[in-house]
Formats: C-alpha cells, structure tokens, sequence
C-alpha cells in the first residue's frame, strides 16, 4: 500500500538529518532492517487512528523544537537511594560522571560498544521486540529509534543485583534532539530493579526492550523530567516467559509532550505485568499513554493503572488495549484510566479496549473523569484540614491506587514526596 | 458557648427559606437537644454552624465564645473549637484514617499556635481512645470510612472528636443506624468527653439517645424555627405523643 505523499516527504524530511551509527554486521543489519520497516510505514500523520488523541508533528519535525531547560533540581529523583547510577547528558552517556559499572549479577555495556562484538543475546534482541511491536498497529517512532538511536545502553541480568540500576537522563542545551536504546535482559530467575529519571533532552526518543525470562522479575519506576517545554515520545517493548513479573510506574510532571507507548507481551504461562502511571499537567501539558498487552499463554495476570491531575488547559489521553489470544485461558486483566480535572479546561481522552478470543478469562475496564470531591473536601476542612491542604490531600489518594504499584517503599516515598512538592508549586 | 441569634437561612441554589429565626444559646458544661419532625430545619443549623457550601444566611448571627463563626472558614471554625459529627459520615479512598486524623489535628493546632503533636505521641493517644470506642488496629489504618459498617463510621466520628477535644460538640442524628450496643458505646464516648467547658448539641429523632446522653434542655424544631424548649421531661412527651400536640399547642 503506497504512502500518502504528505506522510512520504514527512518522513523524508525528518530523516534527512539522520544518520545510521557504525556497527558490526549484526547492528547495521539490524538498523537496516527497522528503516525499511519506517518507510514502510512512514511517520505518523493527523489523520492516524492511533494518533488521533495527540500531534505528532512536533516530534516529526526535523529539528527538535527548543525548549528551555529547568532551573537547576536541588533533589534530583532518587538521588538519596544507593543505586548504581548511569548519567547521560542530552542523550551522550557520560562515563565520567557515572559509577562504574561492574555490581555482582548484571552485566552492563554501551551500546555502541556491543554493536561491535558479537554478543548472541543483544543480536538476538535489537529490533527484535520492536518489530514484533509493530503489528497490529505500527509505531514508527520506535523503528526510527532501532534504525537510527545514537547512544544506550546494553543490560544482562544474571542474578540479583545488591542495587538498582538508575539511568539519570540531564537536559542541558536547549535544542537537544536524543535518540536513546536500551536492552534489557533478565535470565531466569534473576531480578533487577531499573530507576529512570530526568528531561533527557529537548526531544526525546527512547526506546526499551525488554527480555524477562522465566521465572525473572523486572521492576521499572521512572520519573519522568519535570522541564516545562520538553517533548518525548518513549516505547517499552516486553516479553515475558513463565512465572515471570514485569512491574512499570511512572511519574510524568511536566512536559510540554509526552507520548508513553508499551506493549507487552505474556508468552509464558503465569506470567504477570502491571504497568501503572501518574501524571501530572498544569498549562501546556500533553500527556499519552499508549499501552498494549497482548495474553498468549495461560494464567497470566496484566493490570493498567494510569491517573492523571489535570489543570489550567491539560490534556490527558490514554489508550490502552487488552488482547486476550485463542487458548490464553484463566486471563486476569484489568485495565483504569482516570483523570482528577481540577477546573474546568483540563481535558481527558481515553479509549479503553479488550479483544478477547478465549472463553475462560476475566478482563475490566474502566474510565472516569472527574473532579474534586465536594463533599470529602468539606468533611476534611471540618475537621480543621486548611483547603489547600484538604486538596492535595484528596489529590494523593486519587493517585494513590498508581503509587501502590511501586513494590518498593522507600522508592515509593520518594515518588510521593515529588508529587507532594509538585502539588505545593502547582497550588493555586 | 454557642449563641445563635434570630438566624436566618435559605438554600443559595432555590430561593427556599429554611432557617426563620433561630434562637438558641448552649452555655459551656452543658448539653442541649434539638428535636423535630423531618424537615424542620435541624440539620441546616448544623451544616450551617459547620461552614458547608450551599446555604445563604439571610439574617441573624451565631457566636462561639462572642466570636462571630459565620464569617470564618470551616477549617477556622474547626480551629476555633466547633465539631460537626456528621450524619452521614463522608468515605475518602486512599487517605489512611491515622494520616487524616493526625494532620487535621496538627493542623488545628497550628491555626492555634499550639506545638503539633508527634508520631509517637499521636499513636499513644489514639491506640488510647480507639480502645474505649472498641475500634481496632485494621479501622485505624483502612481508608477514612471506607468499608466501615454505619455503626463503624459513627464510631470513627467519636473518635475524631475525642481527639480533637472540641469545645462545642454537633451530634448530627448521631443515634441513626446504630444498633442498641453501638448506641451505648457512641454515648459512653460523648459522656466521658462531658465537661465544665464543653457543650454539646445533639440532634436527634429519637428520646432513645437521649436516656443514654442525658441532656439539661430539650428544643423542638419545627418549620425553621425553635418552637418549644424544656427539660429532658419534653424529650418523653415526643416519644409519647408525637409532635402534633407540641405543634398544635404553640400553633
């Protein structure tokens, strides 16, 4: 089916200034392999059904959009926890100012440097997921990623390592343009913690693929930067063997543009994923997520956990799938989307979907909208609760069902004590 | 304590007058009751003492300790000493009831200039007070309300006063959907908080409530207006008689 015209020069325009990193055979192949399948697809466009809730025509664009950066953060995200810490400076790992890299029962390698060798598991990786990601719906921003990512990092997870892993992403020049790849793989039976936080950049592409064996666990809490103007648009490919846990949680605060895509696949019986979000938009705020979870084995349990606190024209959107395949019998799947609108410009979209083909499965879903609650406001100011106070209250216990994801608690006060400061600035 | 002055109330929403010069005072130490058949304005007065949205006060005042509460902020009024214990106990998913309780009294005792009390010392306190109330470990940490029987909530509702030690308590219909063991329970909570410098003002349907909280002045309530005041003997002929005696008599 040829492309449209528009969506052909589009494309074109947007890979202009691209070009693909050296690598050994494997790795070019590889990139190769995702820029026939980019233009294939061609970059998104307006008329996208799966784009519909947000435009992509600022990360389409050939240059990233400026944006300003944030006043210097006085606590970085999880700086007070003892984690291995990777930093990249808009987009550029910076080795320097990162720990080293060796911890007992990971290994750790730049992607580049794991181009070059042959590494089976990373072969056998790279664009793999991706690929299998772009049926039934495609999602070119992460083959472009595969194709042309500049930087990342190659992660093998052999056993349980004593911390956890803390990508550290640093925005500093104000038209930075980052195109970032990780691989994760986590062997059976092992477990690995993964701590995301930071801007990145202007423009941020990031794309995760992410191999949980058998019996493995992979835990995943990202705090996403909170620099007004930046724009990201970010994918999380998983597929998950027997008995294996995929946890993900996000905390969004901020950004002019945030596109969250995951699709995770449950290949192994018993499997389990929940993948939870908070968000948080005051302005101009555009806040995706886009989740897709397909069950193809038996017994395996999924839930989507996403909230977002809108203000002062935010918009919120969500689009999350359950597809339950043939013989993925005694599926349990749960799906909410909610947004808390704290006036009457924020905005809320959402398309909540189940495609389920088996006969012996359990799946929900559900979608509010809503505002603050009257009455509970009036009984905590009753009891001497000030209103501001009262608010943000009532505000944290909406997103308190989200937070509950984070299995760790001391990362999980850390997550909440970044929604309790974003709640004093926000106060209006 | 508790000066209420010809008050005056409609509903902002209708043009609906409901209040029509109330006049009340509740003197520190002591415990009045109000009764009134349904619709008699009993518990406007007590929404509107509290601060809640929604009601137009037309005329008249109401003091706590000569300071005009009208005029202040729910919160203030909590400050200021005044306890609503509501009708109909609100449910708020996802705030701990120990997170509740502590922060609203701290933040009381901040509005008060008071030092806040400790985690330490606040768990002492309120492991004390749940125990007479026969509220376990498991209802202090659930959500506020949340999944608590109606008997439950009214409990909790004791609680929060017990520990906020108000100076003029509200007993809004307090006695409904308690069975008879919970209605002595919740009654021995309010007596024990009797004191010379406290009041209360219990609303009620029933004389019931009112043999297990004795009160020293009884009011019937009738059409937005205090139409009969008397002793606790008054709270007897209600039960007795009904209303349409009393009604028919100041008629």
């Amino acid at each position: 089916m040829a492309l449209p015209q528009a969506k052909l020069d589009a494309t074109e325009a947007r890979l202009a200034p691209l070009s693909m990193p050296d690598g050994s055979v494997w790795a070019t192949k590889a990139r190769e392999d995702a820029l026939a399948r980019l233009n294939t697809m061609g970059l998104p466009g307006p008329r996208d059904e799966y784009w519909r809730f947000t435009r992509p025509d600022t990360l389409n664009a050939p240059d990233a959009p400026e944006a300003a950066l944030f006043a210097e953060d006085e606590n970085p995200a999880f700086s007070d926890l003892d984690r291995l810490c990777l930093v990249f400076r808009d987009g550029v790992f910076d080795s320097d100012a990162s720990d080293d890299l060796s911890l007992e029962g990971v290994e750790i390698m730049r992607l580049a440097d794991a181009t070059q060798q042959d590494i089976h598991w990373a072969k056998d990786l790279y664009g793999v997921l991706e690929a299998r990601g772009q049926t039934p719906v495609a999602r070119p921003f992460a083959a472009l990623n595969t194709a042309f990512a500049t930087d990342g990092v190659v992660v093998r997870v052999t056993g349980k390592p004593s911390k956890p892993l803390h990508f550290r992403y640093l925005h500093e020049q104000t038209d930075s343009d980052a195109i970032l790849h990780f691989l994760v793989k986590v062997e059976e039976g092992a477990e690995v913690t993964l701590l995301e936080a930071g801007p990145a950049a202007a423009r941020f592409n990031k794309c995760f693929e992410v191999d949980v064996a058998d019996k493995a666990a992979f835990h995943h809490i990202r705090s996403q930067g909170r620099d007004h103007e930046r724009r990201a648009v970010t994918h999380i490919f998983a597929r998950l063997g027997e008995e294996s846990v995929f946890k993900s949680f996000t905390l969004t605060a901020n950004g002019r543009l945030t596109r969250n895509e995951a699709f995770i696949e449950l290949t192994g019986d018993n499997a389990q994923a929940h993948i939870a979000g908070a968000a948080m938009g005051d302005g101009d705020f555009h806040h995706d997520d886009t989740v897709f979870i397909t069950h193809d084995a038996v017994n395996c349990e999924s839930r989507q956990v996403f909230k977002k606190v809108l203000k002062n024209g935010a918009v919120g959107a969500f689009q999350g799938k359950i597809l339950v395949k043939p013989g993925a019998q005694k599926t349990d799947g749960y799906q909410i989307s909610q947004s808390l609108l704290l006036d009457e410009d924020a905005q809320f979209l959402a398309k909540p979907e189940l495609e389920i083909y088996a006969d012996d499965v359990a799946c929900s879903h559900g979608s509010t909208s809503g505002a603050i609650d009257e009455e509970a406001l009036f009984y905590l100011r009753s009891r001497g609760v000030p209103e501001k106070e009262a608010q943000d209250l009532l505000v944290l216990a909406f997103l308190a069902e989200a937070i509950d994801e984070i299995e760790n608690e001391e990362i999980a006060d850390d997550i909440r004590s970044r929604l309790e400061g974003w709640l004093l600035r926000h106060r209006s | 304590m508790l000066k209420i002055n010809n008050l005056h109330v409609k509903l902002e929403e209708e043009d609906k007058q409901i209040l029509k010069g109330v006049n009340l005072e509740v003197p520190a130490g002591s415990v009045h009751a109000i009764m009134g058949p349904n619709g008699s304005g009993k518990s406007t007065l007590s929404y509107v003492l509290s601060g809640r949205e929604g009601y137009e006060v037309t005329d008249g005042a109401a003091t706590l300790e000569g300071e005009d509460v009208l005029e202040m902020e729910p919160e203030e009024r909590a400050a200021a000493g005044l306890f609503l214990a509501f009708q109909y106990p609100v449910e708020i998913p996802g705030v701990g009831n120990m997170t509740f309780l502590r922060t609203a009294l701290n933040a009381q005792k901040k509005a008060r200039g008071e030092e806040e009390v400790s985690a330490a010392d606040f768990l002492k306190l309120i492991r004390e007070k749940a125990k007479a109330l026969k509220i376990d470990a498991d209802m202090l940490k659930r959500p506020v309300n949340v999944g608590f029987s109606g008997g439950e909530k009214k409990r909790n509702e004791i609680l929060q006063m017990a520990m906020l030690e108000p100076k003029m308590c509200i007993l809004d219909e307090t006695d409904s959907g308690l069975d008879v063991d919970a209605m002595r329970l919740v009654s021995e909570g309010v007596n024990a908080l009797r004191d010379e410098g406290r009041a209360f003002l219990v609303i009620t349907h029933y004389q019931r409530l009112l043999s297990h909280i004795q009160p020293d002045v009884v009011h019937i309530m009738a059409d937005g207006r205090i139409v009969k005041s008397g002793g606790p003997e008054l709270a007897l002929e209600v039960e007795n008689n009904g209303y349409a005696d009393i009604l028919a008599e100041v008629a």
